[in-house]
């Protein structure tokens, strides 16, 4: 992307959101334990021939690897790259305490995902400093606390404050006054923008818009011609630099999911069934390590040739029960219309999480005093003593060649 | 065809056909509703949806013979709004022109041809009054799942054994039971039907208006055939077609020895339990503490707004913590037709019962029994 222009000043007044993004940070994480690869490409995916790339360090992205490539791409591409298989209760145990450390700076802090946030550091200038000051702090205690490094940027807007952390990648920081949004934006692709993607992108570049400045000249009206009334407004907005959300402190609606690419594509209803049963089991587990329960549950599944669809059901009662997540897969699966058709990668996700602690459960008529969820957590006690897989559903028990874990 | 009928003989009738009209029909036709005069001069008007089938019969002051198909919703929005005179309804080509007093429609007639004819009742089976068939039902319905994936749970069992009938539904969480005498025309009748709780539920109630007998009538009585079930009262009939007549064991469910027993003043307890519901939201527990002559009810946690309140209770039995769905717990009491209502309990884990408070004599059942499955809390 071109650079915009480098000389916008750091004159952070009226910027007082951060916008924190981890570099690389699954492989940063890796590379903690692994200091002999510093300076190497390293990539974290599954390795099989059909795993995907979900983190690179700037050594491989050299070579063009990013994330959601698939692995053999990649591989091809930086043949000499480290490819670590990826442990998400490591990555998950670091960006908790990370996103603790943001809450030791303000209250105001939106997790966007695992490795990034939006700060809104406006009330902590008595207490810490201005805003470029608090974000080199928060630099600093990232780095030095966990070893990993991180790029902030700090702007007037969330948005803005988003494409200036892209603009301080790896291990910077970019302030864009307040004063000169415009001057930043501007030169800026339309892909650029939040909430472009690929299609919107092909629309605008139809019309003869490349640049976020092309946008803000286009007439509002031919906008929402192209991309609908709310689309079209939005994004003028944007590209003036308007942008009204806050940072919103939520505990997020966080969800915990697996899912499972095949090694080749798979059409048979049986073992697609015993696929879902596992995933239930592994996210069930998750969730139980978790403490959470949760009430919808969604499957994802992906046709050989990628268009992928998601069905979701939201249970009446919460549950950490890989029996109840599996019976509601397979419905959904079964009523999916893909029951025939050949899938590359299947996943179960649980989401609406609550905390288990709370969870008070209406007993159901007929129900044994102890049920699956009993057996469930014996096998977890089991787990933890003999290593995961210890205990199984029989129809599990199988040499683990047909699938790559992701 | 024309015929003139007051307006809320017709209002009614036609009211009662369109409630089982689809909402989105498979196909156009089905979204009508036929009426039709008879050579003997009897209006009839009937609604199906190959599911749900519904005909009023009624004489009209005037009428000449003739079949005709229009929009049921329309002429159900129309009769409610007319006012109170005779309502000329005269068939045009294919219009049909609705006139009363001063009001005039035109209405498009759709294809008659192209309608189903509607099922023939079954052969009647037995008769029971309108009102105590429409309070049992409701006192059942009430335990059906609204959850259409599990079509097991949104039915109402009926079983039939000579003169008593009994009704059963349940959605996992309870199950409400309904025993009832009938009038049946084989004494030694012996036939179980699965049949659609609203469905059920919406008949039951529009034919107890009537406060006539309810006949029912069941095809392949016994059998595990596609069945159906009709139900006709004062010149109304309602035919439906049965479920899947697989059901839960849910005798061997219902407990029958307890450790613990609160007779409820109803009124004053279903006010608590509203007022103390007011913090606990869907699905959360309302937690009932017996002690002595006195129950305590608590909703709510430490995180959120919190109520609490006790009234005096009649108890007899082991101090006992138990706690329910409220809403489960107000709908039970709400189908209880007494003043006083009894709940039985054993642990806080296991099935409570609530029945009217009324004493049954010989250690007999009462006819109505409304489980319901408590919510563990977690310690």
């Amino acid at each position: 992307m071109p650079r915009p222009e480098s000389d916008l000043g750091d004159d952070d007044t009226g910027c007082p959101i951060l916008h924190v993004d981890m570099d690389a940070f699954f492989a940063s994480v890796e590379l903690r334990e692994r200091p002999e690869l510093a300076g190497a490409p390293v990539i974290v995916g599954a390795p099989g021939a059909r795993g995907v790339v979900l983190s690179a360090t700037y050594e491989a992205r050299r070579f063009g690897v990013h994330s959601a490539m698939p692995m053999s791409r990649a591989r091809r591409l930086c043949p000499r790259a480290v490819v670590i298989p990826p442990s998400h209760g490591k990555y998950a145990a670091v960006s908790r305490s990370v996103m603790e450390l943001f809450g030791t700076f303000t209250p105001e802090v939106e997790p966007i995902a695992s490795d990034e946030a939006f700060l809104d550091v406006a009330g902590a200038g008595k207490r810490l400093g201005r805003p470029a000051a608090i974000a080199a702090m928060i630099r600093e205690r990232v780095a030095a606390e966990h070893g990993i490094t991180c790029s902030v940027g700090v702007a007037s807007s969330k948005f803005v404050a988003k494409l200036a952390s892209r603009h301080a990648k790896p291990d910077g920081l970019f302030v864009v006054p307040a004063a000169r949004v415009v001057d930043f934006l501007h030169p800026l692709p339309v892909g650029a923008l939040w909430g472009v993607g690929e299609r919107t992108e092909r629309s605008l570049l139809r019309l003869g818009v490349r640049t976020v400045g092309d946008l803000a000249r286009t007439p509002p009206e031919t906008l929402q011609r192209e991309l609908g009334q709310a689309a079209g407004a939005h994004l003028r907005e944007l590209a003036w630099g308007r942008d009204e959300r806050r940072v919103t402190p939520h505990v997020p609606d966080r969800s915990i999911g697996a899912e499972e690419t095949f090694v080749t594509d798979i059409d048979d209803p049986v073992r697609i069934r015993r696929e879902l049963l596992r995933l239930s089991e592994r996210v069930a587990a998750r969730l139980r390590e978790g403490g959470h329960v949760g009430r919808t549950v969604s499957v994802k599944l992906r046709r050989a040739d990628f268009t992928t669809i998601s069905r979701s059901r939201t249970l009446r009662d919460p549950t950490d029960v890989a029996q109840e997540l599996y019976a509601v897969a397979c419905d959904l699966y079964a009523v999916s219309g893909l029951e025939k058709t050949r899938l590359r990668l299947v996943g179960v996700r649980v989401e609406n999480l609550l905390p288990a602690g709370g969870a008070a459960r209406q007993l159901s008529l007929g129900e044994r005093e102890t049920g699956w969820r009993e057996a469930e957590r014996a096998m977890d006690r089991a787990a933890r003593r003999f290593g995961r897989d210890a205990v199984l559903p029989a129809s599990l028990v199988r040499p683990p060649s047909d699938g790559v874990d992701l | 065809m024309m015929f003139r009928v007051d307006r809320d003989v017709l209002a009614e009738a036609v009211a009662w056909t369109a409630r089982s009209l689809p909402a989105r029909p498979s196909v156009p036709v089905l979204a009508g509703m036929r009426l039709e005069v008879t050579e003997g001069g009897q209006l009839k008007l009937s609604g199906f949806d190959y599911e749900v089938s519904a005909e009023v019969t009624l004489e009209p002051q005037t009428g000449e013979p003739g079949v005709v198909l229009v929009s049921g919703k329309l002429l159900a929005e129309i009769t409610r709004a007319l006012p109170a005179q005779p309502v000329d309804f005269v068939v045009d080509g294919m219009k049909a022109v609705v006139t009363c007093g001063s009001a005039r429609f035109t209405l498009l007639t759709m294809p008659v041809e192209d309608y189903p004819s509607l099922p023939a009742m079954p052969p009647a089976a037995g008769r029971v009054g309108s009102d105590v068939f429409a309070s049992a039902v409701g006192q059942v319905a009430v335990a059906t799942g609204r959850d259409d994936t599990l079509p097991m749970l949104t039915g109402v069992r009926v079983e039939i054994e000579g003169d008593t009938v009994t009704l059963a539904a349940t959605d996992r969480y309870r199950l409400a039971v309904r025993e009832l005498k009938w009038q049946p025309e084989q004494p030694d009748i012996s036939a179980i039907a699965m049949i659609p709780g609203k469905t059920l539920a919406d008949a039951a109630k529009a034919l107890g208006a009537t406060g006539a007998e309810v006949e029912i009538a069941m095809s392949s009585v016994g059998g595990t055939g596609e069945g159906m079930i009709g139900f006709s009262s004062a010149g109304r009939r309602t035919t439906t077609r049965l479920l899947d007549p697989e059901f839960p064991k849910y005798r061997s469910l219902l407990p029958t020895e307890f450790s613990a027993r609160a007779d409820l003043p109803v009124g004053s307890f279903v006010e608590a339990v509203k007022r103390v519901a007011l913090v606990a939201e869907r699905n959360t527990p309302i937690r009932m503490a017996f002690r002595g002559g006195e129950v305590v009810l608590e909703a709510g946690s430490g995180d959120e707004a919190q109520a609490v309140e006790a009234l005096p209770v009649d108890f007899d039995g082991d101090d006992i913590n138990i706690a329910f769905n409220h809403q489960f717990l107000l709908e039970g009491l709400g189908a209880i037709d007494s003043d006083v209502a009894r709940l039985q309990m054993t642990t806080s884990t296991k099935p409570a019962i609530l029945t009217g408070g009324k004493p049954v004599e010989d250690g007999g059942v009462p006819d109505y029994r409304y489980l319901i499955m408590p919510i563990r809390l977690s310690s």
